[in-house]
């Protein structure tokens, strides 16, 4: 595409009536974009500028200028309109990319020379704070306690709301009921800290333990469950539960032999979700359960420790390189639990779900 | 059910009459459950409210508009102004950078990228969705703040006469900005997720009518998906903008917190609701507590009235929800 081509196109449009106007060569965007990185870092390392985000900052912009006014030569307004909306498309998405690798990248970078057979099998009891040594053994176990009674609590009752919804619900109540759980899945996590130690601890005098803490999770788990569970029982096909009545068979055999088998899949995946969302929620376990430097395996009666809290615990001594050791240690297991629940969760997703489903 | 066919001609008579029995407890319980949600939801209101109002009658202060929070002092003073601005800058620095960016994002796995990355990519979202919070704030208060210094100067020799980025007093970029910035990249994958789900039950139809007629892919999104995905991306947003401003951990692990009310977002200090209670608990007295508390029922209005907006916007097309997300 030299300029001579163009301007000769451009004159002798009306009569040859070509039908393809100028195009950009498809390499066009990457050259641009590498151009203005190499752009973008030059006037980074000579105007002296530390911070690497700037660099990439003055790279994107430099990127989405380059491509409009280029293709504003090159192809008109519009086609520069339309590479302008991609160009930006394109930088959002390493906008967004950017963050999220770095952020996994560096706990996994400063957590992997921390995990090890010996933190992963001791407590903190008898450990100097600011000292080496040390391990999540008595938060593990708070968290798989707290987290697991939460569960029990929480699955159940999503479950029979999510049946009540779907198999039954309807009228005024059915429809309080949806709008509550819609508006439940944004309660602040602090909230239901705060509720629970209200009702709980102050109102009912029960002192720090992990069940406190697993009450207040178990709210927040709720409208999770409920909303998963409802969506996946409406995937079930209308024809089974009619099959099912036409033989004689009571609806609540139906929702129970029927219905929920077949949804099996899909709910479980939702509570899998949910667990792993409740795993990493620092703000009520703190309230409520007090934390702990001990092991201690009773959820029902003295303070506990949770992994999220040891995070807390060690990052608030400030400036101790041990402890951040230890948070970042703890930070890796905690991602590496909950990105694991997750991908079991969308296996069992795609493994057996009805049709439809995700 | 196979095993049980054979058995079924002995039990014929009592059948109905089991059967709703059984209907009836399964209802009641199913019902039941739904009611107790409700009662919760109930419960929290009340409880927050009752002990709200045992700590707003000792207050010598104006609850609204003191700066200071000193409830366990012997002459109780505590008010949320610091913190409810605090609260809603970062919440609105949040939305400012993480709506379009997640929209763009939405888009490029819907309508961009090529199928190879664009599959890949939507599951990646959707699994740093589930990311702790505490974990971000550890990577945010030890990886990014220390890489803010230079932007922040940055911003402010060059937008500091737009007094909002004005830094008056100099030190770690543990502010409001920083905070806003690491609250973005929270919500960017709830918000991105929901606009995506949008964006993809745009009928095909409409988008082939717009390129049939000789619209380019921008003009194509412009004029078929984004209008058909506004109530979306609107509903999206409020979903984001709820765990924003209920975020705890994160901004209490970032910022460095004073009851100090300004809007130069450079300069450190400030506090949100949140952050205040976790921040505060550990050493608060009786009605130092009912205070907190106080600010939690604030905040879950707060919340409450966002989210149910949000939910009211998206009822007409229930499928967007994204609890699930």
């Amino acid at each position: 595409m030299t300029a001579a081509t163009t301007s000769v196109t451009a004159d002798a449009r009306p009569i040859s009536r070509k039908l393809t106007a100028n195009r950009l060569p498809k390499w066009a965007p990457a050259a641009i974009a590498v151009g203005s990185i190499a752009v973008g870092c030059g006037i980074g390392a000579v105007g002296g500028l530390e911070s690497h985000l700037q660099w990439g900052l003055i790279s994107a912009v430099l990127f989405l200028l380059g491509s409009y006014l280029v293709s504003a030569q090159v192809e008109g307004r519009r086609q520069a309109k339309d590479r302008f909306a991609t160009s930006v498309v394109w930088v959002a998405f390493i906008l967004a990319v950017v963050p999220l690798v770095s952020l996994t990248f560096y706990t996994v970078q400063q957590g992997i020379s921390v995990v090890n057979g010996n933190f992963l099998s001791h407590s903190m009891r008898g450990v100097i704070q600011s000292g080496p040594g040390g391990g999540i053994y008595h938060a593990l176990i708070g968290t798989l306690q707290q987290v697991g009674l939460a569960t029990l609590m929480a699955a159940p009752l999503g479950l029979l709301t999510a049946v009540y919804l779907v198999e039954y619900g309807r009228g005024k109540l059915a429809k309080a009921v949806t709008f509550f759980v819609d508006v439940m899945t944004g309660i602040p996590s602090i909230v239901a800290g705060l509720f629970i130690l209200s009702l709980w601890n102050l109102a009912l005098g029960f002192s720090y333990s992990g069940f406190s803490g697993s009450l207040a999770l178990a709210i927040l788990m709720i409208p999770v469950v409920v909303r998963s569970t409802e969506e996946m029982l409406k995937l079930v096909p209308n024809e089974l539960r009619e099959a099912s009545y036409a033989l004689g068979v009571p609806k609540w055999k139906t929702i129970l032999r029927i219905v929920l088998p077949t949804a099996i899949g899909g709910i479980t995946t939702g509570v899998m979700l949910a667990v792993a969302r409740i795993t990493g929620e620092t703000a009520p376990v703190m309230m409520l359960v007090f934390g702990a430097d001990a092991i201690n395996t009773n959820p029902f009666e003295g303070p506990q420790q949770s992994l999220p809290m040891y995070i807390w615990q060690q990052y608030s001594m400030v400036n101790n390189d041990f402890g951040y050791a230890r948070a970042w240690g703890a930070a890796l297991v905690l991602i590496a639990f909950v990105m694991g629940l997750n991908l079991i969760a969308r296996g069992i997703a795609r493994w057996r779900s009805p049709k439809g489903g995700h | 059910m196979t095993s049980s066919s054979p058995a079924a001609p002995r039990g014929r008579e009592r059948r109905p009459r089991d059967s709703r029995v059984g209907d009836k407890i399964f209802m009641n319980l199913a019902r039941g459950s739904g009611i107790l949600l409700l009662v919760i939801m109930g419960a929290i209101a009340a409880f927050l409210t009752w002990r709200s109002v045992l700590a707003l009658s000792t207050n010598e202060g104006n609850f609204l508009t003191t700066f200071e929070w000193t409830p366990d002092a012997p002459k109780p003073v505590f008010g949320i102004a610091v913190l409810a601005v605090g609260t809603i800058v970062s919440a609105v620095i949040a939305m400012v950078i993480a709506v379009p960016v997640a929209i763009g994002i939405a888009l490029f796995i819907s309508h961009y990228a090529p199928r190879r990355i664009a599959q890949p990519f939507a599951y990646l979202v959707d699994l740093l969705a589930a990311v702790p919070s505490i974990v971000y704030g550890l990577w945010g208060a030890l990886f990014l703040v220390p890489h803010m210094d230079g932007l922040t100067s940055w911003l402010n020799q060059y937008l500091g006469w737009t007094y909002i980025f004005d830094q008056t007093r100099t030190g770690t970029p543990r502010n409001l900005f920083t905070v806003g910035i690491l609250l973005a990249i929270m919500v960017l994958p709830i918000i991105t997720a929901v606009s995506r789900e949008v964006f993809r039950q745009v009928p095909r139809m409409h988008e082939e009518a717009a390129l049939a007629l000789g619209a380019t892919r921008w003009e194509m999104i412009r004029t078929a998906v984004l209008p058909f995905g506004r109530p979306g991306i609107i509903s999206a947003s409020m979903l984001g903008l709820g765990r924003a401003l209920g975020e705890t951990i994160a901004v209490a692990v970032v910022l460095s917190a004073s009851n100090v009310l300004s809007l130069h977002i450079l300069d450190a200090g400030g506090g949100t609701f949140a952050q205040n209670i976790a921040l505060k608990f550990a050493e608060a007295g009786d009605n130092g507590r009912n205070a907190l508390m106080a600010s939690g029922l604030v905040l879950f209005v707060i919340t409450l009235l966002v989210n149910g907006a949000a939910r009211l916007i998206i009822a007409r097309r229930k499928e967007y929800s994204g609890a699930n997300a």
